[in-house]
């Protein structure tokens, strides 16, 4: 029974990481769309590749933001969550 | 030309084993602190000793100690650079010593504006500081910035200069900025205050952090991939993962020096983007204007 309880709770942290990551279609599609504007802009105005690039780079990391809360999650779900659950569930069956 | 003086020469010596005796002293310390284990594992920073303390247990880890190795080679590399400063017949370490100098003090005034000129020296060292931490992983060691504890408090040092800045104008103004567009978004700019640090935090930790952890990823998978395919050749060749010679080392240029460098860049900009915005301007030289207004009038009257 003790066996089941801590496969359910292993499974769920990795679940619950994967599910997590979901959240990095966002920075995908946003950092997609700003790389896409940046290479319109520096086809029409090539003399502004210089300042048009490093503006996008820091937009880039500026919409990185949200991915990486979830990265961060999910890291913590792998590898802290599942030994403080444990300790929960063997604190509450008295074990 | 001159031939240098043996002071001279001795203090370069110095300043360049500043540079190097830290991290080769790190190297050896992490050879004879990591445990042997077999095939890749992901961990945190080792933890060397505790230092008990009323409150909580100060624990001194890896990452502090590589980080305060990167601080004193930043400081030998700064005394090298401007070591034997002249203003006729310069040397090659003055002309770079000036370019950096040059090159930081227009990323400023470009970004910050004028009156922001003496962030440039807390500028460049946040930079050079995150820039050197990230790198250092090139030589194995634990990059100080893929441990939280570092880069928050990087963030909380920008953090408390971005409210003194806020402050300028008074407690009053800054209580007053909560309120604006409406008074009723006052909790969710209080919230947003709090963001800042945090997500510059998570930011910069997230990126190296994730930049390691894919690369061990990688390098088991390589590991696996070689057993794979050389796993039928008898004896040594087919347990040595040949794979992983050189292959994770394309990788590493992308997730630790372009990743790193990037990731400090931004560090250092976002710091002078939120300074420069919290800082009241028109309020502030408003109020100095009638400060000084005020007081010539005053000196007129005692004149007269």
């Amino acid at each position: 029974m003790l066996e089941l309880a801590i496969g359910i709770i292993l499974g769920g942290c990795a679940l619950g990481a994967g599910c997590a990551m979901i959240a990095g279609i966002g920075p995908g599609i946003g950092e997609g769309n700003a790389v896409a504007s940046a290479c319109e802009a520096i086809a029409r105005q090539p003399e502004s590749k210089g300042s048009v690039t490093s503006t996008m780079l820091m937009g880039c990391a500026v919409a990185e933001t949200t991915g990486l809360y979830a990265l961060v999650i999910a890291i913590l779900l792998i590898f802290v969550a599942p030994n403080l659950l444990v300790n929960i569930l063997l604190r509450a069956i008295g074990a | 030309m001159k031939q240098k003086s043996f002071r001279f020469i001795a203090a370069d010596i110095l300043y360049i084993a500043m540079m190097v005796v830290p991290f080769v002293a790190a190297i050896i310390l992490k050879v004879l602190t990591t445990p042997p284990s077999d095939g890749v594992s992901i961990t945190g920073a080792r933890i060397f000793f505790t230092i008990p303390m009323p409150i909580q247990d100060l624990i001194v880890t890896e990452a502090q100690i590589n980080s305060l190795c990167v601080m004193i080679a930043l400081f030998g590399l700064c005394l090298f650079l401007t070591h034997g400063l002249r203003t006729r017949d310069i040397s090659v370490r003055q002309h770079l010593a000036e370019w950096i100098v040059e090159k930081v003090d227009k990323l400023v005034s470009d970004s910050m504006g004028k009156y922001f000129m003496s962030f440039a020296p807390f500028i460049i060292a946040i930079l050079a500081l995150s820039a050197f931490s990230s790198f250092s992983c090139l030589l194995g060691l634990f990059p100080p910035t893929s441990d939280i504890n570092i880069v928050a408090g990087w963030a909380i040092l920008v953090f408390i200069l971005i409210t003194y800045n806020k402050l300028k104008c008074g407690p009053l103004h800054y209580l007053k900025g909560f309120a604006e567009p409406v008074a009723f978004l006052a909790p969710i700019n209080f919230i947003s205050e709090f963001a800042t640090p945090i997500s510059m935090a998570f930011r910069h930790y997230g990126n190296v952090l994730s930049g390691s952890v894919i690369s061990v990823l990688i390098a088991t998978a390589l590991q696996g991939l070689s057993n794979l395919l050389l796993g039928w050749l008898p004896g040594f060749f087919g347990e040595f993962p040949f794979l992983q010679i050189g292959l994770p080392a394309v990788l590493s240029i992308y997730f630790d020096v372009f990743s790193g460098g990037l990731q400090a860049f931004i560090f250092a900009m976002l710091t002078m983007m939120y300074v420069s915005d919290g800082f009241p301007m028109e309020e502030y030289f408003a109020r100095k204007a009638a400060k000084e207004n005020k007081k010539s009038a005053k000196q007129k009257t005692e004149v007269i």
